[in-house]
């Protein structure tokens, strides 16, 4: 029997980079086959080659022994290919039952034949396990139920093989294994799965069969059965890398103080704050864990002065602040990280250096007589910039959304790390990066608490925030909960915690 | 068939588009002389000698091409920064309207005071005039290419009203015109005995300049980077709603310095005909000049030499005069599809 998907010999360049050489392997209907390699290592460009956005400059692919029509998405999706992307590819204002529909319907019917869908959707969704409401709107769905109903349109079209691009990115652990539990219904039932991530611990418990990419080029291919994390770890870096360590550090007094906080519900936010009271010292790194969307949003806004409370008072260094700007907070000495670093951290079209110096625009050693830029002094503490924190770059003048995320990130922490910041805020820093980007995140971080800063860590990944944080607090439905020593922390507490445990009181 | 995006654009590329562009038009114009029963060759021949052949033809083509370059310049500065002002025919107005009122006899100066105090007052007056918009899009979401465009009507109406009520000249016989401004206020020409007045360098020295605060000022830095990403902008602590007011009233600035120069500058008088849609034409003078400040002057200047040669082509050989909008919107269109694939590369199904 031929196997359900084989990629032979694929290369593609764009310019002068390599992004796939030679890439071969297969996948057997019933089994699990786990991509893992840096960002950058070509894992995405090889799935959408292999779905057909891309084309190819060599190499074949075959679906169930045919050679699929290259660079044509329907080829693929008829082959029954389907591929969930890690950025969801919904229509926000339609129902889960439409949103299966789409694509499905010849466009002269005049009304949607809904009957058939219906119990279709119903069989596969308890197949699987796939809980979900089919008249729900995405709109109002979690990140989970939204990634239920991606895999369950590409079921409802007949996938046999599921690629799935980093699934576990924004999901609670508790989410993440429903998942898993899905994806082994589904091989049990005679699909084939690939799954893409570099989340270690989980491939390592879902896949079958591992292959590591870097730089373009298969580095590794074991079966997880003999896969040992601490060589996965090195084939994907091509050297050895370990994560920073914390330790003990003083503290120092506090340098923000949130006193009974509250704010207003916002159309983008699901929980608003709820008579938050939180103290950050300096050399104290405050982890902030919950589910998304338990109002970590809003309380960043508010620490950064991106948000202005409905009630309570922000005090910094003492001060309690008057204005909420983020002018005024930046001045009185916050630098604020945020989630999403595509969208509020750089401008994508304007060059590295000028990402570099973006936050400089009131720096009198930048500026120079008329409210010029001084060009090319900018130029040299960009590069000086990039120099201290690793950011890797063909040219300083190229768009910054060239650069790689972990090249971005690394960016935006330099430039607000330059400024000697007091108070760190920092959104999901090390989300989609890889394990060479994460250890240099966490580097940074542990620097600035080191040298006196207090730093406010809101993460959703359990381990980041055990590893790096001296007192934690949980946030739940814009509640927080008392702060706690990070010490023998047990974690089925704390998803206990996550999930409302222990908040009916308040 | 899609569209790829290019890693590397070769140098020579943005002129090829620009050419093939330049090339396209002509081939469109082509075959629209040639529908109207004229010869293409002889219309092209006419078209430039109208718009270069003689000492009259150049002088009236730089006459043209000074509104142009005001309101090129207006939907440029606003449009880079992702404010979509279509109301610069309405602030070109409201600079006419002010230079109207300060400069028929309220304030009389010496010319070298008044011209500036006029094209001020008149810069002030097409800024304040955007500025409500602004305000109402930064702070309550309402969308300016609704507001600025309706503005429009409301202050063409409103000239109407006062040419022809309390602002009507009593010696127009009757004409709905404003009364003329006062002979210091009146720009001196460029060129003895034609319309090519001071305006047309005032135009070109106001391009220079926001060429020079956009690429070189911390405020030209920061309004980039609203207009790139506003969210970002934000978030590096850059001013982004005082920005936007700021780009506004530069906007709106240009677009009355427009309004003031034909005032002052080609008519002497402020009437309801002032504009034939230079506000309009100066959204095709931004597009074609690609947003950039020095690109405004080339395309203000291209545009009027297709305006001034195509109404000498249709007096000579008798193709309607509309000919000109055709080429115009021609040219707009296929620069801009020239810009696209300078930026993607076509790639058929393979």
């Amino acid at each position: 029997m031929s196997p359900l998907l084989e990629v032979s010999n694929i290369r593609k360049s764009f310019g002068s980079l390599h992004a796939n050489r030679d890439i071969s392997f297969t996948v057997n209907a019933g089994e699990v086959l786990a991509i893992l390699g840096e960002n950058g290592a070509g894992k995405t460009t090889l799935m959408n080659i292999i779905f057909g956005h891309y084309l190819a400059d060599e190499g074949t692919v075959q679906c169930a022994g045919r050679e699929l029509r290259r660079g044509d998405p329907r080829a693929a999706i008829d082959a029954g290919i389907g591929m969930v992307h890690q950025h969801f590819t919904l229509a926000e204002n339609l129902t889960v039952l439409e949103n299966t529909l789409i694509g499905t319907q010849s466009l002269w019917r005049p009304m949607l034949s809904t009957g058939d869908a219906r119990r279709k959707l119903f069989t596969l969704a308890d197949q699987f396990g796939l809980e979900i409401n089919p008249d729900g709107y995405v709109n109002q769905m979690s990140v989970g139920e939204k990634q239920r109903l991606e895999i369950l349109k590409t079921l409802f079209n007949d996938c046999r093989l599921l690629i799935l691009d980093e699934p576990t990115a924004s999901l609670t652990p508790q989410e993440s294994n429903g998942l898993f539990k899905s994806i082994r219904k589904m091989v049990s039932s005679g699909l084939g799965v690939i799954i893409i991530s570099h989340k270690l611990n989980e491939i390592i418990k879902i896949s079958d069969r591992i292959i590591v990419l870097r730089a373009g080029e298969t580095v590794g291919s074991v079966r997880t059965a003999d896969a040992n994390k601490r060589q996965l770890g090195e084939m994907i870096v091509g050297q050895k890398i370990s994560r920073p360590v914390r330790r003990s550090s003083r503290m120092f007094a506090p340098k923000i103080e949130l006193e009974n906080i509250c704010t207003r519900k916002s159309k983008s936010q699901v929980a608003n704050l709820k008579n938050i009271d939180l103290t950050v010292r300096g050399g104290e790194i405050m982890g902030v864990v919950g589910v998304a969307g338990n109002g970590q949003q809003s309380l960043a806004e508010v620490l950064s002065g991106h948000g202005r409370p409905t009630s309570g008072k922000v005090i910094i260094k003492g001060v309690k602040a008057l204005e909420y700007t983020p002018m005024s907070f930046m001045e009185a000495g916050v630098a604020y990280i945020p989630e999403d670093r595509n969208n509020d951290g750089i401008v994508g079209d304007m060059s590295v250096w000028e990402n570099a110096v973006l936050t400089e625009t009131g720096n009198a050693d930048l500026v120079g007589r008329m409210a010029m830029v001084r060009t090319s002094r900018c130029r040299s503490t960009a590069e000086k910039i990039c120099s201290a924190n690793d950011v890797r770059f063909q040219s300083i003048n190229q768009p910054a959304r060239l650069l790689s995320g972990g090249n971005i990130q690394k960016l935006l922490i330099g430039r607000w790390f330059a400024r000697a910041p007091e108070i760190i805020v920092a959104c999901q820093p090390s989300r989609g990066l890889d394990e060479g980007a994460i250890s240099g995140v966490h580097r940074s971080l542990l620097a600035a608490r080191s040298g006196g800063a207090a730093v406010v860590l809101i993460s959703e990944d359990l381990d980041e925030i055990l590893a790096l944080s001296d007192n934690i607090i949980v946030m739940y439905d814009g509640y927080g909960s008392a702060a706690f020593e990070n010490r023998n922390v047990d974690i089925a507490t704390l998803g206990m915690m996550m999930a409302g445990d222990g908040f009916h009181a308040v | 068939m899609r569209f790829e995006v290019r890693e590397t654009i070769p140098q020579w590329l943005p002129w090829l588009a620009v050419a093939g562009a330049g090339i396209g038009t002509m081939c469109f114009a082509a075959i629209l002389i040639a529908t109207a029963g004229a010869s293409p060759l002889a219309g092209f021949k006419e078209l430039f000698i109208g718009a270069f052949g003689s000492r009259n033809a150049i002088t009236e083509t730089g006459a043209t091409a000074t509104p142009l370059i005001f309101t090129g310049l207006a939907a440029a500065i606003a449009f880079r920064a992702k404010f979509w002002n279509i109301g610069a025919e309405g602030q070109l107005y409201a600079g006419a309207l002010a230079v109207t009122y300060f400069g028929t006899g309220l304030i009389e100066l010496p010319s070298f005071l008044m011209i500036p105090f006029l094209l001020i007052v008149a810069c002030v007056a097409g800024g304040l005039t955007l500025l409500p918009m602004v305000l109402l899009r930064q702070f309550m979401r309402v969308d300016e290419v609704v507001t600025t465009l309706l503005t429009n009507f409301v202050i063409i109406l409103l000239v109407s009203y006062l040419l022809d009520g309390p602002w009507k000249d009593p010696y127009s016989l009757g004409w709905p015109q404003g009364a003329a401004i006062i002979d210091a206020g009146v720009l001196p020409q460029l060129v003895p005995r034609s319309r090519l007045h001071l305006g047309f360098a005032i135009a070109v020295i106001s391009a220079i300049i926001i060429w020079l605060v956009q690429s070189r000022t911390v405020f030209g830095f920061s309004g980039k980077a609203v207009g790139l990403n506003q969210s970002a902008a934000r978030h590096a602590g850059i001013p982004v709603t005082k920005t936007i007011i700021c780009i506004g009233l530069l906007s709106g600035g240009m677009a009355g310095l427009a309004g003031a120069s034909e005032t002052i500058g080609l008519k002497g008088y402020l009437t309801l005909d002032l504009s034939p849609g230079f506000g309009y034409t100066g959204i095709a003078v931004a597009m074609l000049g690609n947003l950039h400040p020095i690109g405004v002057i080339f395309a203000a200047i291209f545009i009027a030499i297709i305006y001034v040669g195509a109404d000498a082509m249709s007096r000579a050989i008798d193709v309607p005069t509309y000919l000109a909008d055709v080429i115009v919107a021609t040219t707009v269109l296929a620069v801009l599809i020239g810009l696209v694939l300078v930026r993607y590369r076509v790639v058929m199904r393979g």
